[in-house]
């Protein structure tokens, strides 16, 4: 089989902050009744976490989930684990109207880090991202410029972002634009 | 700039995050109905000077369709609203009568 590559090979930029490809991630999307018991098992049994409130993100062991919609869930693992994970999760939701579905080689997923990071995505989506706004565990699907994407908090100082693996090179461009030195906002603490 | 609330993912988020997907609340004709229902399905929409009902997708969030009530004029919004819905809340409904006593949009005042 070949050889499975993220979108953009671990490309990095180094401005006043740096955007990186993270490589491949594992991303399934759940689409079903996110509040019935099935879901709430389902995602216990895949990853050990809660089903997310909305527009927030649970760790659990080996993973994270996503509240994307009302009747959709992301759920990030390592790519090596996608599979046992997608298989857990259909395993578990067997009995009700759902869908799981592994979307890993359809995304990019960039991190930007650094104190600028708020900087560098504030310019480019229509996001209050001020401390204490948008909070730690909170996913925000918007767009970045002129396409889709979706970012949360990993640390005090750094976000990743998601979008689809065709504008990869676009999104990566759009960021790295902002995070140019010369383009700090010092706008937002 | 206008702002609307999602109601399904409570964003509130700006027009460039959304996207017009025309008027809300219109009753499909479809086959065995006559012509001139059918016409006015496809074709006869509101252009008001004031009180407005649309329908709004969060294209770059969320995804779902939600309605919208704003006035043309001044561009206030009166309310967002889930789209599984045949007419607008009452409280979106008193809202607008506070403001505009005796608005009437198609069937409803």
């Amino acid at each position: 089989m070949s050889e499975a590559v993220s979108a953009l090979s671990g490309a990095i930029f180094e401005g006043f902050a740096t955007v990186t490809d993270t490589g491949l991630r594992g991303m399934i999307t759940v689409r079903g009744d996110l509040a019935s018991k099935d879901m709430g098992a389902a995602i216990k049994a895949a990853i050990d976490a809660d089903v997310p409130a909305q527009r927030r993100v649970t760790a659990g062991n080996g993973g994270k989930v996503a509240w994307m919609s009302p009747d959709e869930l992301l759920v990030v693992v390592d790519y090596a684990t996608v599979l046992d994970t997608v298989a857990k999760l259909n395993a578990a939701l067997s009995g009700s109207h759902t869908l799981v579905s592994n979307v890993s080689d359809a995304r990019a997923v960039f991190e930007i880090r650094g104190a600028g990071c708020r900087d560098v995505l504030a310019k480019l989506a229509p996001v209050d991202l001020s401390q204490g706004v948008f909070a730690e565990t909170e996913i925000r699907r918007t767009r970045i410029a002129q396409v889709p994407a979706a970012f949360w908090q990993t640390g005090t100082e750094s976000f990743e972002v998601i979008c689809f693996r065709s504008v990869a090179q676009y999104v990566f461009d759009v960021l790295r634009l902002s995070a140019t030195k010369g383009g700090e906002i010092h706008h937002l603490g | 700039m206008l702002t609307l609330q999602c109601p399904y993912c409570g964003v509130w988020a700006e027009e460039t995050e959304l996207h017009a997907e025309g008027e809300a609340h219109l009753k499909r004709f479809g086959p065995d109905s006559d012509d001139a229902d059918f016409e006015s399905y496809l074709f006869m929409r509101e252009n008001p000077k004031g009180v407005h009902f649309e329908r709004w997708r969060h294209a770059s969030g969320c995804g779902k369709f939600f309605h919208a009530a704003r006035s043309t004029t001044t561009l206030e919004v009166f309310g967002t609203y889930s789209a599984q819905t045949l007419e607008p809340p009452k409280d979106i409904k008193d809202k607008i009568s506070a403001k505009y006593p005796g608005w009437s949009w198609r069937e409803f005042s």
